[in-house]
């Protein structure tokens, strides 16, 4: 049995709040400029290399990346050989008001959902945590802008609806977005499971590198397939048009019911961020 | 070749803007989004006086991050226009006449535009860094309790947008599009 303190793991959520911020991953920026080189389109390559130009300067400034700094998003994996000393949730939760507040990052997060008084300090986070093998805990930090929240879906397909429902339900999702988004989006479905798991899964296949497919060649040819037909709508960059209107399709998949099909779409855009340590 | 524009704007000038122009704006402009929207349309139906003079006047739709030392002001690009769709049509009729954000917009709003001479304008969603550096000023006029949604008072140079729709309705997110998949169905 390892032993781990809390306080560990509340440095390491305030440092990685920051730095996800400010610095957008390598796999997203290099999929930008991937995207750059094949668009065909005037003013979709002026966006392109505006967006170049802005994650430069966040990473040389040390400054936001966007001005939405998100809600916190805090995936735990947890060895189950690890114990912790402390509270484990008040941890996570310092780290992220520390790094909110020590990093000049937006507060976003209001406390009630009608009344709407800011929380002042971005907590609470929302907290995923998984029971994994191992004496290790992997933190990782998402933050996510509500722009692309906003315009993500969930459908309860039947199985008859299938393959092809499923497809079509992506390409709607992305149409109704638009350019509402910030285009372009990454695309994070979730297959399967319930109601609850399927936004799940499609919020961890936002925390997959752009460059990476589906270990499962069936949905890696799918995500591939989807990404060419996302990028065939012309919505562009920003959605003034334009071949880039998707860096990638992330798509994870879990067992589910008899009779059902969950599918959910959650969009993000293409400040897509998100930073891991192992402990 | 970019049009360099000055706030606050006259119906005159904002209705020679056109869908597609791309614009360098100066001069003063005014952040509001959701929260501040709601509460300066409450005073309207109360008939109370508002706590900015929006005649002429540009809002920016943006909630910045914090300034650093040093700084001026935050990261600061715009944020989804639609929740303003409600508000919007109230404050073009006394007198608003630029909108900057990103996103769609609702037909009421593009009415109210058409009748009042508005323009809506987008600036790069998620490009915050960039776009902070072309505010010169920034101060608090109103609602200092809301935070990052206060009303703040801007002074900007060279702020760079594109006119998406203008006040004869005609839609950038449409002719783009349609003019890019004319391009690719050629190829």
């Amino acid at each position: 049995m390892r032993e781990i303190n809390a306080t560990q793991i509340t440095e390491i959520v305030r440092d990685l709040c920051i730095e996800a911020n400010c610095h957008l991953p390598s796999d997203v920026k290099e999929a930008i400029t991937t995207c750059r080189s094949c668009e065909p389109f005037p003013i979709a390559q002026t966006i392109l290399d505006k967006i170049e130009e802005n994650f430069n300067i966040a990473d040389a400034d040390n400054v936001p990346i966007c001005q939405d700094t998100g809600l916190a998003c805090v995936f735990l994996e947890i060895g189950q050989d690890v114990h912790i000393t402390g509270n484990l949730k008040d941890a996570v939760n310092e780290g992220v008001r520390r790094g909110y507040v020590e990093g000049y990052l937006r507060k976003s997060c209001v406390k009630d959902p009608i009344d709407r008084v800011n929380t002042g300090d971005n907590t609470p986070a929302v907290l995923y945590t998984d029971i994994v093998p191992g004496d290790q805990i992997t933190i990782t930090v998402a933050p996510k802008g509500f722009g692309s929240e906003n315009m993500s879906q969930i459908k309860m397909l039947k199985p008859s609806d299938g393959l092809q429902g499923v497809k079509d339900f992506i390409l709607k999702v992305v149409e109704e977005a638009g350019p509402n988004p910030c285009p372009p989006i990454v695309v994070g479905v979730g297959l399967g499971g319930t109601f609850d798991k399927a936004a799940y899964l499609a919020k961890k296949a936002l925390m997959r590198s752009v460059d990476e497919r589906n270990t499962n060649p069936f949905y890696a040819q799918l995500e591939e397939e989807m990404l060419e037909k996302v990028n065939a709508l012309g919505i562009g960059p920003q959605g003034f048009g334009g071949r880039t209107t998707a860096l990638a399709v992330n798509i994870e998949t879990l067992p589910t019911h008899i009779a059902g099909l969950p599918c959910a779409v959650n969009i993000n855009c293409h400040v897509t961020r998100h930073k891991t340590v192992v402990l | 070749m970019e049009k360099k524009i000055t706030a606050p704007l006259t119906e005159e000038q904002s209705r020679a803007l056109r869908c597609g122009d791309n614009v360098l704006i100066s001069g003063v402009i005014y952040t509001g989004r959701d929260a501040a929207h709601k509460r300066l349309c409450e005073l309207l139906e109360a008939g109370k006086e508002l706590p900015v003079d929006l005649k002429d006047a540009i809002i920016y739709y943006v909630g910045p991050a914090p300034a650093q030392p040093g700084q001026v002001i935050g990261s600061a690009g715009p944020t989804t226009s639609y929740r303003m769709d409600a508000y919007a049509p109230a404050l073009l009729d006394i007198g608003l006449k630029g909108m900057i954000g990103k996103g769609k917009r609702s037909p009421e709003v593009v009415e109210s535009m058409k009748k009042n001479g508005g323009v809506y304008f987008g600036a790069i969603g998620g490009c915050g860094a960039l776009l902070a550096k072309c505010i010169k000023k920034a101060e608090v006029v109103a609602y200092e309790d809301l935070g990052a949604e206060a009303i703040r008072r801007l002074e900007v140079e060279d702020l760079p947008a594109t006119v998406i729709i203008d006040s004869e309705g005609n839609n950038l997110y449409e002719q783009g599009r349609s003019e890019y998949l004319a391009l690719a169905a050629e190829k």
